[in-house]
């Protein structure tokens, strides 16, 4: 495996930063059509089922089916990977916009009450109070739509594009164990980072979520 | 001054609020109290425009609240939430200095102020880095008291501020709030379901009853000893007669001797300071004493509980200056009725 590296040291790199961007530019897309449409949801009531539904109706179409319509749809090359990163954020936004308006709904309404009784207007309680407090809900969201992604592209192999799944669609064709061998634990790990990232970083902005099961005081 | 004119809330299918009318005044607390349902949450949350009426108006000092600024005018008046509602993201510190970060006052300033609140609230300033969910349910509430002070507004609104915490801690609170008021004078409207709090908290109390009715407006002793009607009479209890005794100061109690009581068995260390009732089971403690400003149930309290049916009064080193016999307080209570027999009733 060392040796098949040194030598498709190139071909891999690029293969994996590929991945990465298409991996997690839909991420980056998807959150931020995800974040008002979540609200939407929660803001009007009414919206809320309908726009569910919506979302778990896009996120059951099969990812090849996606990428090989995604072009007629477009207009799009076969081989752009604008379609892999349309179908993924199509995946994302499916996945987030729920994650956002449960964890919207899931601010406890005293909350919400106290803070328009002290003076916040809507837009400010949004961003000051509702989104940081259902922040918990909407990373464990962004943690699962990442993974989801990052395994997803290589499906994208099938077309042509797919970073690093094409080192298993050309092991595959040459009958060469190596390239899938590093494929597979490249993209393993790579998931395992952007996990842990989304980890970190959820700790770092939220730390008061350590003590929300945490013991009480005496009265 | 906070006005009711007329005030009618209606929602599909129920009225909470039905025709109110209501002044009132600065610098006194006046409780709604009233069973579910009365619109005492809905009445008060039409005061910073939480909740709109259908018709008639609200007025602070004389300013109809419908034509301001919803934020501007609430950011003016503090409110107190049941369960406190605290911002879980928020440090304590934080949390209290709310009002004033949306009032555009610097960090440090906010911060400072936000220190001598909870410590003013009875919390140390160890508490002001933590989290809310790290405090228990009293210290939560003193919290959220400190919050609403915070911008120093000279309206507070408090929504069933002291259910949620068990009866000890709300005993506290009770007198931490009668302390706190009693240095700040602020205008305060607050709700309960819990005629006794409203006696105990209120200047004025107003009942409601069902369907947003005004049932009677008054002072707390007003309430007790002329209820308007039966509904009044069986709100604020059947104990009312005795209750009313919490208003009147023992101060004119006829005072006898210590040296009577230690006749009857009243046990005092070397500083004057009572210990205990000296019985034919051993020494029994006292009980507790009174002092010159108590009311005159506790003294009968007091009387009925001593094994000689003896209140002792003590005086501020603690030592008893005197005694008050329970024969005494009957010839006491009969006198007072002969005197408001004589009142015309109010």
């Amino acid at each position: 495996m060392i040796t098949y590296l040194s030598n498709n040291g190139d071909t891999v790199l690029a293969a994996l930063r590929q991945h990465i961007v298409l991996a997690l530019l839909p991420v980056l897309i998807g959150f931020l059509v995800a974040l008002p449409a979540g609200y939407l949801g929660v803001r009007y009531p009414w919206l809320y089922h309908p726009l569910i539904n919506t979302c778990g109706v896009l996120y059951s179409i099969p990812s090849l089916a996606l990428f090989v319509f995604l072009p007629v749809i477009l207009g799009t090359k076969i081989l752009s990977p604008l379609n892999i990163v349309v179908a993924l954020t199509v995946y994302t936004v499916a996945l987030l916009t729920r994650t956002v308006a449960d964890g919207l709904r899931s601010v406890d309404e005293l909350v919400v009450q106290s803070a328009t009784a002290m003076g916040y207007r809507r837009f400010r309680r949004l961003v000051d109070v509702q989104l940081p407090v259902a922040l918990p809900v909407i990373l464990a969201g962004l943690r699962v739509a990442t993974v989801a992604n990052i395994s997803l592209v290589s499906v994208g192999a099938l077309i042509g594009v797919g970073g690093l799944g094409q080192l298993f669609t050309r092991g595959f064709q040459l009958f060469y164990i190596q390239p899938i061998l590093v494929g597979i634990i490249l993209s393993v790990l790579l998931a395992a980072v952007a996990d842990l990232a989304i980890v970190l970083i959820q700790r770092a902005v939220t730390p008061w979520t350590r003590f929300q099961t945490g013991e009480r005081g005496p009265a | 001054m906070i006005t009711f004119d007329e005030v009618v809330k209606v929602y599909p299918g129920s009225t909470a609020v039905d025709h109110l009318s209501l002044e009132l005044p600065t610098g006194k607390t006046t409780v709604l109290v009233g069973p579910s349902g009365c619109g005492k949450t809905t009445s008060l949350r039409m005061i910073n425009r939480m909740v709109g009426p259908t018709s008639g108006r609200v007025l602070i000092d004389g300013r109809d609240v419908a034509g301001q600024d919803e934020a501007l005018l609430r950011r003016g008046i503090g409110y107190v939430i049941q369960h406190a509602g605290l911002f879980p993201h928020r440090t304590v510190l934080d949390n209290v200095a709310t009002v004033p970060m949306l009032l555009g006052s610097s960090r440090r300033e906010r911060r400072a102020a936000a220190l001598e609140l909870l410590e003013r609230v009875g919390l140390s300033a160890e508490f002001a880095e933590r989290y809310p969910a790290q405090l228990s349910g009293g210290q939560q509430q003193r919290v959220g008291v400190a919050r609403a002070l915070a911008a120093d507004p000279p309206i507070m609104l408090m929504d069933e501020p002291f259910s949620a915490v068990d009866p000890i801690v709300r005993e506290g609170l009770h007198r931490e709030f009668l302390r706190l008021q009693k240095d700040l004078g602020k205008t305060i409207v607050m709700v309960t379901h819990d005629i006794d709090e409203a006696i105990k908290l209120g200047d004025l109390v107003a009942i409601l009853r069902q369907g947003g009715h005004l049932a009677q407006f008054g002072t707390p002793r007003e309430l007790l000893e002329h209820p308007v009607d039966e509904f009044v009479a069986e709100f604020v209890g059947r104990d009312r007669g005795l209750r009313s005794l919490s208003f009147d100061a023992a101060d004119d109690l006829p005072v006898r001797p210590v040296t009577e009581a230690v006749g009857a068995g009243l046990v005092l260390d070397e500083a004057g300071r009572p210990t205990g009732w000296q019985t034919a089971a051993g020494l029994e403690a006292t009980g507790g004493t009174f002092r010159t400003g108590d009311s005159l149930r506790l003294v009968i309290d007091l009387a009925i509980g001593s094994p000689a049916g003896i209140a002792v009064r003590v005086g501020p080193d603690g030592a008893a200056d005197g005694i008050v016999h329970h024969h005494d307080l009957v010839d006491h209570l009969a006198a007072r009725r002969g005197r408001r027999a004589a009142e015309p009733s109010a």
